[in-house]
């Protein structure tokens, strides 16, 4: 009896060491696996397809040139709706395929990052959104470009390129950044042709081609003859501008091929700044937890020009995206008004491009625009 | 006995058929099907985090087969489970901002209550234009999927509409004292619990009440139903009715376990896996606790199958369709086997 039970005891004993050195092992495990250079899942979710012409292309260009990176591995997953089940997919990248940096790249995954974030916090989470706050956990970051920037610069093409002086913006959503890429837009044109006027269409959603349609034939049917489209995938307003003979600029990414002929440039992102983040995480380097940016960040991009723009507005157009870079061109300035005829800005009175607390609480159309922001105010 | 060993043979043959017939289609995309199946578990079972999104998946399942099973039970072929679940949502949501106020637990019954009685109106109103009026009750409900759902889109895009959340469509959110926490330990919601108990006790009253025995006996022959007296009408509603409102239920419980509000994200096709879940189950409530895990966890798994193999998001729903097929065909199967049945086939 005593036997056995010493016996027991020694059984167990060797057991513990054994575990005890396998434990020891796993968890050397990972810092086995760095050394030997296994490379760094990187994880990209996405609340529709790849190939949307629009938002989530714009990301998935990032994703390519983040693949591109030493030491990385990026994979991606498609059509994740911005519910409790993106929380699902972002611990299912950490905990079965090993993910220490993700890119949840829809604006309404910002509340379950929030939630995830800090039950890992080796992992590194990169929102396309500027809602990072003081309070929010340190390993995430939120990063967001001025697209009204590029937008200003769409403007001044389709200020040069439009024979009626009308042109056309459609915006999803009655928002803060919609209201300054339509500003911009106009503000562009405006600048080479201070006669041009913008009707500006709302449509009340991210996604609804059959509005974005109809109100890009209306708009031509009054005259318009460039337009530009704010919403998630501005395909359909491309193709449609396209059959319809008017000029159109683009949104989010290089939407060129769908206009082989009307197509002036477009305003795009440059998520590839992302890069920056990984290799920050990978070295254990320093990052910024909230990063907002124009062409003197190098956050925004604008597409290739279409073969209807001359080069002599292509030049006026990259003279003042070199501007903006050099921070010379500051996109609000005075003496402005709105549509309504208020004094936004004085003579003189300058906004610096990079004044946030302006620009996330602009709510008015400037003089130029025809149409409502459909706020009260 | 030997009925039952013939459909469990075959039904997984159909299952294994499906799988080899799914292998072909990863090989013709050039993909090694061994490895896919191997990520698929590894997605669906194969670590406890793979289980809990497959149960969290199972859940939804049990209650929107049990609305395929139930009717069926009484010879009706109802596939409105999507439009049961989405009416329950919606109904869950309204009663949820009316109660404000209502202390938590009681809150969340009632909620719970308002989506299953919504659901049961739902596929009721099917049934009861199949009794009434003689209308096919599976075009009717596969209609009133689309209905249920334009109608939510509807009322989520105007009349409850949260404008205050500017980025997403979405309804008003019910209060957060009615939403209900994960099982602890289990980290999946109380929704799989009062799945089982739906199919226990659907189980139970199909095999052991007399409503049930009746409803049994207008499913295996109406004719003699109708002489023996039983009250044909009542007994579809009934059936509809218990089925809706396990798909409301569902519903529901998306609303007070997940989302907290009604919004497209309700439309993920729960109503139509449950379909397929009913068929695997041959419309018994016990084998869709088993069958509803299986698919949940092809479902589950999804994610992890296209991340690894760049697939499609589709190709995980491509293999329960083809499931979906050997199943149905495999029907033919029954009675030609002559293990189960000697004397049936000739020599």
């Amino acid at each position: 009896m005593a036997r056995s039970m010493f016996d027991a005891r020694r059984r167990f004993l060797s057991e513990a060491g054994r575990m005890a050195s396998v434990a020891g092992l796993a968890a050397l495990w990972p810092a086995l696996a760095g050394a030997q250079g296994k490379p760094m899942p990187v994880g990209f979710l996405y609340t529709g397809v790849r190939q949307d012409y629009g938002w989530n292309q714009s990301h998935t260009v990032a994703a390519q040139q983040i693949s591109k990176l030493p030491g990385v591995k990026v994979f991606e997953q498609e059509n994740v709706p911005e519910t409790a089940e993106c929380e699902k997919v972002m611990e299912s990248m950490i905990r079965l395929d090993g993910a220490k940096v993700l890119f949840p790249t829809s604006f309404g995954y910002w509340p379950f990052i929030l939630k995830v974030a800090p039950k890992y916090p080796d992992v590194l989470f990169v929102h396309a959104g500027g809602l990072w706050k003081d309070a929010d956990p340190k390993n995430t970051i939120g990063y967001r470009g001025y697209m009204e920037e590029p937008h200003y610069l769409c403007g001044i093409a389709a200020g040069r390129m439009s024979k009626t002086g009308r042109i056309g913006f459609i915006g999803a959503k009655p928002l803060y950044f919609i209201f300054n890429n339509c500003n911009g837009f106009i503000l562009g044109a405006r600048s080479v042709n201070p006669k041009a006027t913008c009707q500006v269409v709302i449509t009340g959603d991210w996604n609804n081609p059959v509005k974005e349609a109809e109100a890009v034939n209306s708009l031509v049917d009054q005259g318009v003859d460039v337009v530009v489209g704010n919403c998630d995938s501005p395909k359909v307003v491309i193709e449609t501008a396209e059959r319809r003979g008017v000029y159109s600029c683009g949104y989010h990414t290089d939407l060129s091929s769908l206009a082989p002929k009307g197509f002036l440039t477009g305003a795009e992102w440059n998520w590839g700044k992302g890069a920056d983040f990984v290799r920050a995480w990978q070295s254990k380097g320093r990052y910024p937890n909230l990063l907002r940016g124009g062409f003197k960040r190098d956050m925004v991009k604008l597409s290739p020009f279409g073969p209807a723009v001359p080069e002599g507005v292509r030049a006026e157009v990259l003279k003042a995206r070199q501007a903006f870079a050099d921070d010379k061109l500051a996109l609000y300035h005075g003496p402005l008004r709105d549509n309504e005829g208020n004094v936004i800005l004085k003579p003189g009175e300058r906004i610096d491009n990079e004044d946030n607390k302006f620009k996330l609480g602009v709510n008015f159309l400037v003089e130029g625009a025809i149409g409502k922001t459909g706020l009260a105010r | 006995m030997r009925a039952r060993a013939e459909a469990a043979l075959i039904t997984a043959g159909a299952v294994a058929a499906a799988f080899a017939l799914f292998a072909l289609f990863l090989l013709a995309n050039g993909l090694n099907p061994l490895e896919v199946y191997a990520v698929l578990w590894l997605g669906g079972f194969g670590t406890s985090f793979s289980l809990q999104a497959t149960l969290t998946q199972a859940a939804p399942l049990m209650l929107t087969a049990l609305c395929v099973a139930v009717p069926a039970r009484a010879g009706l072929l109802v596939i409105g489970g999507e439009g049961a679940l989405v009416a329950g949502g919606v109904c869950a949501v309204l009663a949820g901002v009316a109660l404000a106020g209502v202390p938590s637990a009681l809150g969340t019954l009632l909620v719970c209550l308002a989506g299953a009685a919504a659901g049961a109106v739902w596929i009721g109103m099917a049934g009861a234009l199949k009794h009434w009026r003689g209308v096919n009750e599976t075009i009717a409900t596969l209609l009133l999927n689309y209905i249920a759902i334009a109608l939510m889109n509807h009322l989520v895009s105007g009349p409850i509409r949260d404008h205050a959340v500017s980025l997403k469509v979405t309804s008003w959110s019910i209060p957060e004292s009615f939403m209900v926490q994960a099982i602890p330990g289990l980290g999946v919601h109380w929704g799989l619990v009062l799945g089982i108990l739906a199919c226990l006790a659907m189980h139970a009253l199909l095999r052991y009440s007399v409503p049930g025995f009746a409803i049994s006996v207008l499913g295996g022959n109406p004719r003699a139903a109708l002489l023996v007296g039983l009250p044909i009408g009542r007994l579809m509603l009934l059936a509809c009715g218990l089925g809706g409102a396990a798909a409301g239920l569902a519903g529901a419980i998306e609303i007070v376990a997940v989302h907290g509000a009604a919004s497209s994200s309700l439309v993920v096709g729960f109503g139509y896996a449950g379909i397929l879940v009913a068929f695997l189950s041959r419309q018994s409530p016990l084998a869709i606790v088993f069958f509803a895990v299986l698919v949940g966890g092809i479902s589950a798994s999804g994610g992890l199958m296209q991340r690894r193999f760049d697939m499609p998001d589709a190709a995980t729903q491509v293999l329960q369709g083809v499931i979906f097929l050997c199943v149905l065909a495999s029907n033919a199967c029954y009675g030609r086997l002559r293990v189960f049945h000697p004397a049936a086939v000739p020599a």
